[in-house]
């Protein structure tokens, strides 16, 4: 009973995102040009040499997610406060967790269709075979995602009423996150090797573990976040 | 308000500890049988990062405190301990770098440890700026709160993470399980330094608490008159 109210506040709060995405588009299609445009200047920055490229390739596809994803995390709250919404999602009623889950499933979602463009589009950029580790790096994908966003809608909650909120949520976002980072660039680097999901798996479990953690640790913290 | 009796108290004896310590540790202990001279550094290099991990264990407990009983003063605590552990950390890194220098030939190295300080450097370097950033002194206090027990939760999980991806930085000989492994002649005065270098922090969390405390209490009046006018 008291799951499936908090499933459904959780899925009006996600819905409420995602149709607002739907009318407005300000969020995806900043975040789909923007992941267009790193993947240009990575060709810049390591020049026209693909074999460079290509082993650098799980460090850069990680760093495209991860920008493109905090692009789309520092929005979810800042339009909440742009349009004087805040006050009114606190009053909605039930567990601010539905909110804080609600939330973070909207994140996810957004995050996860800017990586399905930027995958495909750095393979064929770069000439890299990656359709045969797709499966391994969908899971690799998804629980660095979940990792990432976790701590990044707390802190994405938090630094929108901060002065220099454009600058604060990187700052706070990436050393809290580095586990994350590093356990996806790593399992990612076995993708790439031809390891296959079982040679990445310890770094998949350790992944796993963290996700576990933030997913306990963020929704209680969010409460304190959210007071007014 | 000056000085407390128990700030001039812990100030008196970190400068005697201190001193004590230094002298024993740069002149008194014998040189290290293949580092040479250089390994003094250790003195100072291991007290100020384990003086660090004490500062950013009292920002968790008085952040939890806040959070829990939403007292200013734990508050005040809590963001003068981090800054001093900041200090602290800066300090092992600084020294460490010589350090590394001298004996693996390069002044950084993405080691294990070396990797995790840096980590626990920026973390609560980005917790001072939360704080500088926040627009009233009780969101500062919330979210300083949440960020220092997240921050301090993320510390395992990152330990975790780059223990598997690399280890250079040579393992503990103070702490750890059966006691030190480290010769008396060398202990005694890295003990030394260590208390002094406790006291030391003790002492300016004490001054900074009261120097934090006096803060609030001015904003607090600032705000008082702002509203009256």
């Amino acid at each position: 009973m008291a799951v499936a109210e908090v499933m459904r506040r959780t899925w009006a709060m996600t819905w409420k995102d995602v149709r607002v995405e739907l009318r407005a588009r300000e969020r995806m299609n900043a975040m789909l040009f923007f992941a267009a445009l790193i993947l240009f200047i990575f060709n810049f920055a390591l020049g026209p040499d693909l074999s460079k490229l290509r082993e650098a390739a799980p460090g850069l596809l990680w760093l495209a997610f991860l920008f493109t994803g905090m692009l789309g995390l520092g929005r979810s709250f800042q339009a909440e406060r742009e349009n004087g919404c805040f006050e009114e999602l606190l009053l909605t009623p039930g567990d601010r967790e539905s909110l804080y889950f609600g939330k973070l499933a909207g994140n996810i979602l957004f995050m996860v269709m800017a990586e399905a463009l930027i995958l495909p589009l750095f393979a064929i950029l770069y000439n890299l075979e990656i359709w045969s580790a797709l499966p391994g790096l969908f899971v690799v994908a998804l629980l660095g995602t979940v990792g990432f966003s976790t701590i990044g809608t707390l802190l994405a909650a938090m630094t929108a009423h901060l002065r220099a909120r454009e600058v604060m949520l990187p700052l706070l976002l990436f050393p809290l996150t580095v586990p994350v980072i590093l356990g996806s660039v790593k399992a990612t680097e076995a993708l790439l090797s031809g390891a296959g999901l079982a040679g990445a798996g310890h770094w998949v479990k350790l992944l796993g573990g963290f996700d576990v953690v933030f997913l306990v640790v963020c929704p209680l913290a969010f409460e304190f976040v959210l007071e007014e | 308000m000056g000085p407390t009796r128990v700030g001039r108290t812990l100030g008196a004896l970190a400068g005697l500890c201190v001193a004590v310590g230094l002298y024993l540790g740069l002149v008194a202990a014998p040189p290290d049988a293949t580092q040479g001279e250089v390994q003094r550094i250790m003195y100072l290099h291991v007290p100020s990062i384990l003086t660090a991990y004490a500062a950013f264990t009292a920002t968790f407990v008085a952040s939890a405190l806040y959070l829990w009983r939403r007292d200013a003063r734990a508050d005040a605590v809590a963001v003068s301990s981090a800054e001093v552990g900041v200090v602290f950390t800066g300090i092992a890194l600084a020294t460490g770098s010589i350090w590394g220098k001298s004996t693996w030939g390069v002044w950084w190295t993405w080691d294990a440890r070396l990797t995790l300080t840096a980590i626990l450097f920026t973390i609560y370097v980005g917790y001072l700026m939360l704080r500088a950033f926040a627009e009233e002194p009780q969101a500062a206090a919330r979210y300083g709160a949440v960020l220092a027990i997240l921050g301090f939760f993320d510390i395992p999980l990152n330990h975790l993470a780059v223990q598997w991806w690399r280890t250079l930085h040579q393992p503990s000989s103070l702490i750890r399980p059966g006691g030190p492994s480290i010769d008396p002649a060398l202990l005694v005065p890295l003990l030394v330094n260590l208390a002094g270098l406790l006291l030391l922090c003790g002492y300016y969390v004490v001054e900074r608490t009261r120097l934090e405390q006096m803060r609030q209490r001015a904003m607090a009046l600032r705000l008082m008159r702002g509203r009256r006018g």
